[in-house]
């Protein structure tokens, strides 16, 4: 009996802990977890050049310049910054909707610029 | 209602060179004015001839001519694309110099040469484009830089052949003005541009013809791949209160034609490889060569302006004859 009312207690008050926690992430997006992702840019490619992202929760992209000055630019989302070499180069957003959007370098870097692409995965 | 010799004249000369190209099976034709843009075949040819003369024959309207070719990209390799990499700007060259009645001027619309990351390299190219394009009958020619020219060491060799990034000249009753996107890496026009741009504007009455030279798109046409200027909208908002603005512009190695509110943007062909139609494939890449359509898709193109209407009347002519 005593153990079983015990058990009942825990139970309600795991649920209330969930129910908490929930309605924290409901109100504010503050409280989801940043997605941070590591980026390189050199002449001609990003690495990884495949970025896969969740739907709603903030993104930091890191990107640091491993030679001259580039760009990234998620035209669709309308992200862009410049990249320039000697540091991190920082990009925030929250994706708000679901999808393969190409990101590239929209700063001219040379022979091979035109192909310095690659893509951001939003998944649910 | 009397109609002048020299009114006759003009419009005899003007008949004969269309009725030349026409014989000479070239290619459709686009009417285009503030109002829209029309597009005809070559089989529809008397039509625009009659919305380009205008009805009054006392309307003693100014004509010209000019030519636009675009993109030659001297110095690309690339044989699956065009195998006839060190031809192709001679053969156009000679397609102008073989135009009846020659244009007014010539203009180029950028990317005269193709990328480079040596500066040495980079000067050699211009040299020997700018030998090719000194072939030219016409002796006014027109130069505009595009990214492969002027966006590794923001114009610097570009200027040194071929003298500013951006300026103006009037033909005619007609007020161009030509505008860099290049230079400046991130395709932008950028603010001491657009200060200098205003006040060109400012000079101008609201109704004055305008024609704008430009290398990229002013409007976002595929931002995704890089076919627009980051900025563009300003210029086009400081080019809105105008009644008649026309763009001409090159980058995108094809026909395009584009309004944004009364604005007309035409897009022309390049004469190294042609390019996909904006975001129909997955990546931008050169349309392979098609052996049994030598140079299709490359190209350029005759503009006829009707002064007084600011009508502007495109012909696009082949490489080589079919
Ligand atoms: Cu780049
Ligand atoms: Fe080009």
């Amino acid at each position: 009996m005593n153990m079983n009312r015990k058990r009942l207690l825990q139970l309600l008050g795991a649920t209330a802990v969930v129910t908490l926690i929930f309605g924290v992430r409901v109100r504010s997006g503050a409280a989801a977890a940043e997605q941070v992702i590591h980026l390189t840019a050199k002449k001609f490619e990003y690495s990884p050049s495949e970025i896969t992202v969740k739907k709603g929760q903030p993104v930091v992209i890191e990107i640091v310049s491993l030679d001259r000055k580039h760009g990234f630019t998620i035209p669709d989302l309308k992200v862009r910054s410049d990249v320039k070499p000697g540091g991190k180069n920082i990009v925030r957003f929250t994706p708000d909707k679901t999808g393969t959007f190409n990101f590239h370098c929209d700063l001219f870097c040379g022979s091979g610029h035109e192909g310095m692409a690659g893509t951001l995965v939003v998944v649910e | 209602m009397g109609k002048s010799d020299s009114d006759s004249d003009q419009k005899d000369t003007s008949l004969r060179r269309r009725d030349f190209m026409k014989l000479a099976g070239l290619g459709g034709v686009v009417l285009v004015s503030g109002l829209g843009v029309r597009s005809y075949a070559a089989d529809d040819y008397g039509a625009p001839r009659i919305g380009a003369m205008g009805k009054k024959a006392t309307e003693t309207a100014q004509e010209f001519y000019f030519v636009q070719l675009s993109d030659t990209h001297w110095g690309f390799e690339g044989p699956a694309v065009n195998p006839d990499a060190q031809g192709t700007l001679e053969k156009a060259v000679a397609a102008v110099n073989g135009l009846e009645d020659q244009p007014d001027f010539v203009v180029f619309t950028g990317d005269l040469t193709h990328t480079t990351d040596d500066d040495k390299e980079r000067e050699e190219r211009m040299k020997r484009f700018q030998d090719i394009a000194s072939r030219l009958k016409v002796k006014t020619v027109r130069y505009l830089a595009g990214e492969h020219d002027a966006s590794l060491d923001e114009g610097a060799a570009f200027q040194k052949f071929f003298g500013k990034l951006h300026y103006t000249f009037d033909h005619k009753g007609v007020h161009f003005i030509v505008l860099d996107n290049v230079s400046d890496p991130s395709a932008i026009v950028g603010d001491a541009q657009l200060v200098w741009l205003k006040a060109d504007l400012k000079k101008l009455r609201h109704d004055a013809p305008i024609v704008v030279l430009t290398h990229r798109p002013l409007f976002d046409l595929a931002p995704d791949w890089d076919w627009a200027t980051r900025d563009g909208s300003k210029v086009v908002d400081a080019l809105m209160p105008y009644a008649n603005v026309t763009v001409f512009y090159g980058h995108i190695h094809q026909e395009n034609h584009h309004m944004t509110g009364h604005i007309a943007h035409h897009s022309a062909k390049g004469l190294m490889f042609a390019l996909p139609a904006p975001m129909s494939v997955a990546k931008k890449a050169p349309i392979p060569w098609d052996a049994a359509a030598p140079y299709k898709g490359l190209g350029f193109r005759d503009i006829e302006a009707d002064v007084k209407k600011a009508e502007y009347e495109i012909t696009e002519l082949p490489v080589v004859k079919a």
